[in-house]
């Protein structure tokens, strides 16, 4: 190959690197590991973690079971080593499967349209939000207190540069709801959105009727943002708001330490063209039969540059396969009964404690416990890994704590924490 | 000749919906173990909804199959080189994929106690410390998830760093030549974009640079390789105009593949840049997603990095959350902690001698293509080439054949096309990156391919025009699509 180029020696295709731009050591990184050592160093790091334990942790990531098949399917080489699908001829097998992905997130959240989706739920919220201000063209966002945390930091660091002031909405400290009262004096004529989470960060399912009635009458959009992707198998669908936004790793994707997981976001038809990221659309081919390609470019970074709906390049196709073939394994009936089990699971769990809000709860609830670090202290030594303390973002709940439980939390568990808790009825 | 393929049988298959019947299903669950709750007592009638209309019900064999036929339509690494350019398409090791689903660390949950979380937090540190070492830099965040994400968390640390002497400044300067993602991105962190033209050798031209920065100037955001695939050979003088302004450079990391073992952003002049850990370090595309954006940083702009961040003391790990200078977050948690586990494992199987072996592999193998090619298609530019290879159709266009047609019928050939009308510079740009994990036997067939479509286009353009012939699917009408779009399934009415 050298001779064909018409070099003598392989490092004569870097001569014309400057000099004062040049390497000229060897890196300070170890000589290559074998299959072996690379396996083993992994495995021992995650047998530091915490395997064996029990977990009540919820707060946005959730531990569900993922069937066998899925995995399977995510690993054919086919959907694991292709490139976004922009020859649309070799990739049909991805551009279907997305546009399945697609009419799933829109009969699951009620909206008319969904794209490819997002990089999580937290960075589909301030698109959610860029996406309002587009279309309205006001530029205040109001945002529930009890949207997560996290999410609302993100919110924070996407608006902070984009002339978009955001504002937070308080909780009713009764029903740990929003607080109505708060919107009403705060909404205004230059609110483009109002971003509410449902269940929301304390497990409490919202009302949506009073409020999007109110977001609409000042002209502003409703946001509806889910971390909990499980409830949507038995709540209403929200087709109030205009715009959903959430995550999906509750379908199929393992917990891995945050990430990588996927965001959806959806919407109504006629806001289409202001949506960001990649969407599937149907065609045909020059012969007539139904084919699928990557439509409405016109929206994206690679030809409106600066003037895009957003920067995304990328959606997070294989983590939204994954979830694809869950919804198609657990269909209309599963996920409405692996639904019930959450709800069971959780109320039976909650049943115990003295909950710290009435509002109705689906898989998480806060639990008024006194000393939260004292009761994980405790549990750790059971091996359990319990609630999630709310004092760093709440700190009037510093009292308390956000458990959570799904079909794979097992009573015995479920009555172990409530015997060190000294909850056992 | 078409040497690499020849075609078999395809499997037809419907939409999930459309195969769908009531009562299949093709999930079990576990006997609930607790009393049952009635959804409507708990969550009260109205919050219940009836059923999913229109979802499906098939059964566990029916989804196999479904996803399995939807698989072979779809081209892969794994049937054959890729030679998508920019966005390197090298091998994923698929032991990768085996240490990403170790128990410990696929269940971990981002809020378990940090006692129980040092594993993690070692894979974490120990990426963040080779990719400082690979770039040149002094710190690293690993919270961005896609190199978009990464250039945004790149020019609000800038953003941060000039507001904390005083003054942000207003513009961004992209040379003509950038992605798309890097104007895109100045515009959502507050900044004018100014394009910055390329000169006749596909480089930054300095005059025009020297020009076009002054006191409102934030930052240059450039790539390098730039998107030509050459080495911008003034980039330590193009740095010195920006720093004797108080500006700085953003690089755009995409070409990094380029570059590892052999040069370090942080030798000549780069002030922060990402890194797509889903191209130079083999993590997986997936079909688009999901990747990561690591971000690298010299120690002037790491008060101002993500939070939380990495902290070390007395051989304990924990995240540190006070950090009163920070832009904030850019997502909830740490980051894509499963694309860094393979991203690691990667660069552990290299080591630091592989990882240059691999680069020189790689520009090896760009160079072989551009002699190979050079007598058959245009060359815009001649400098030297790095990793990727740019050729025009400027020849073909005569013909009436333009790079995207030549893409399709590359199809025929068994390869997937190269990169089509990028970057903007080139008047009808194939954009060439074959990586190194192709063979010599592989890319003689691609260079055999192309040159064979080059004769095709001599002797019967019109034929080229209508390729691809092999595939399930002829050519798709995009624009109908892009007209009236249909973006989600309905049942016939």
């Amino acid at each position: 190959m050298l001779s064909a180029i018409g070099v003598t020696h392989i490092d004569e295709l870097i001569a014309h690197i400057p000099a004062d731009a040049r390497l000229n050591r060897p890196l300070n990184i170890a000589t290559g590991k074998s299959e072996f050592d690379i396996v083993d160093y992994f495995r021992e790091r995650g047998d530091r973690g915490a395997n064996g334990f029990a977990s009540f942790l919820g707060a946005g990531v959730y531990r569900h079971f993922r069937p066998v098949v899925a995995d399977v399917i995510v690993q054919r080489s086919e959907f694991l080593t292709s490139y976004t699908p922009y020859q649309a001829e070799i990739a049909q097998g991805t551009l279907t499967q997305i546009f399945e992905f697609q009419t799933m997130v829109c009969q699951l959240t009620g909206m008319e349209v969904a794209n490819a989706s997002m990089y999580d739920g937290s960075t589909a919220v301030p698109e959610a939000a860029m996406m309002a201000v587009r279309i309205t063209g006001r530029n205040k966002t109001l945002v529930a207190r009890t949207v997560h945390p996290e999410y609302r930091e993100v919110l924070d660091t996407y608006t902070k540069h984009q002339g978009m002031p955001v504002a937070e909405l308080g909780y009713d400290a009764e029903t740990g709801r929003l607080d109505m009262a708060d919107l009403a004096a705060k909404i205004d004529s230059d609110t483009a959105c109002v971003i509410i989470q449902s269940p929301n960060f304390f497990g409490t399912v919202e009302e949506l009727d009073a409020l999007a009635e109110l977001v609409h009458s000042k002209g502003a959009l409703l946001v509806y943002v889910f971390t909990e992707a499980i409830s949507l198998g038995l709540l209403q669908p929200p087709s109030q708001a205009d715009i959903v936004v959430g995550e999906l790793q509750s379908f199929c994707i393992s917990p891995v330490y945050g990430g990588p997981f996927a965001g959806i976001i959806a919407t109504k038809e006629k806001f289409i063209r202001q949506i960001p990221g990649r969407l599937v659309g149907e065609t045909k081919d020059t012969q007539g039969r139904r084919a699928f390609c990557l439509t409405l470019s016109t929206r994206e970074q690679h030809i409106r540059r600066e003037k895009a709906t957003s920067n995304i390049c990328t959606n997070q196709a294989l983590i939204a396969l994954m979830g694809t073939v869950y919804l198609s394994l657990f269909g209309k009936e599963g996920l409405r009964e692996l639904a019930v089990q959450n709800l069971s699971k959780a109320h039976y769990l909650g049943g115990h404690f003295e909950t710290r809000f009435s509002g109705a709860y689906f898989n998480e609830f806060v639990a008024r416990v006194g000393d939260p670090e004292a009761l994980n202290a405790k549990l750790l030594e059971e091996k359990i890994i319990g609630g999630l303390p709310l004092g760093r973002y709440y700190p009037e709940l510093a009292d308390s704590m956000l458990l959570c439980a799904t079909e794979m939390t097992k009573r015995p568990e479920m009555d172990k924490l409530l015997a060190v808790a000294g909850r056992s009825k | 000749m078409v040497k690499k393929v020849r075609s078999h049988i395809s499997q037809n298959e419907q939409l999930l919906f459309e195969m769908s019947s009531p009562g299949k299903k093709g999930y079990q669950l576990p006997d609930l173990d607790v009393p049952v709750v009635d959804p409507a007592a708990a969550l009260g009638g109205q919050a219940v909804r009836s059923e999913i209309e229109g979802f499906p019900e098939v059964s566990e064999v029916e989804v196999i199959r479904h996803f399995t036929r939807l698989s072979t339509w779809n081209y892969a690494i794994d049937l054959g080189m890729y030679p998508l350019g920019s966005c390197t398409m090298k091998y994923n090791p698929r032991v990768n994929e085996q240490v990403a689903r170790t128990e410990g660390l696929a269940w971990a949950h981002p809020y378990q106690p940090e006692s129980l979380a040092q594993g993690m937090m070692e894979v974490i540190a120990a990426l963040e410390c080779a990719l400082a070492e690979i770039t040149g830099m002094d710190a690293v965040t690993l919270q961005p998830a896609a190199g978009a994400h990464g250039e945004m968390t790149g020019i609000l640390l800038i953003r941060a760093a000039l507001e904390k002497q005083g003054n942000p400044r207003k513009k961004v300067l992209c040379p003509d030549s950038a992605h798309g993602t890097n104007p895109a991105t100045a515009q959502m962190v507050g900044y004018d974009v100014v394009n910055i033209k390329s000169n006749d050798l596909g480089m930054v031209d300095v005059a025009e640079l020297v020009k076009a920065v002054d006191g409102d100037t934030a930052a240059l955001m450039v790539t390098n390789p730039n998107t030509v695939g050459v080495f911008e050979e003034h980039i330590v003088q193009v740095a010195e105009v920006l720093h004797s302004k108080g500006a700085m450079i953003y690089m755009d990391g995409a070409n990094m593949n380029a570059l590892v073992g052999v040069a370090r952003p942080g030798d000549f002049g780069v002030d922060v840049m990402h890194l797509n850990l889903h191209k130079t370090f083999s993590t997986p595309h997936g079909g688009g997603g999901p990747g990561a954006g690591a971000v690298a940083m010299k120690a002037h702009l790491e008060p101002f990095a993500p939070t939380p961040r990495l902290k070390l003391d007395k051989g304990v790990y924990s995240w540190d959350y006070n950090r009163p200078d920070t832009i904030g977050r850019v997502r909830a948690f740490y980051g894509n902690f499963g694309v860094l586990v393979r991203a690691l494992a990667y660069i552990m199987a290299h080591g630091g001698p592989g990882l240059r072996n691999a680069t020189m592999d790689a520009i090896l193998n760009a160079n072989y293509i551009r002699k190979g090619l050079e007598a058959f298609f245009d060359l815009p530019y001649q400098s030297p080439c790095m990793h990727e290879v740019v050729f025009s159709d400027d020849r073909q266009t005569k013909k009436g054949v333009k790079t995207g047609d030549i893409a399709k019928r590359l199809i025929d050939y068994g390869f997937h096309p190269y990169t089509v009308s990028f970057p903007l510079i080139v008047h009808g740009a194939l954009m060439i990156e074959p990586t190194e994990t192709e063979s010599k036997a592989e890319i003689d067939l691609f260079i055999d391919a192309m040159q064979s479509i080059a004769r095709e286009i001599d002797e019967d353009p019109q034929m080229v025009l209508k390729a691809p012939y092999t595939t399930r699917t002829s050519r798709v009408d995009e624009t109908t699509a892009a007209r009236k779009p249909i973006v989600r399934w309905k049942p016939a009415s």
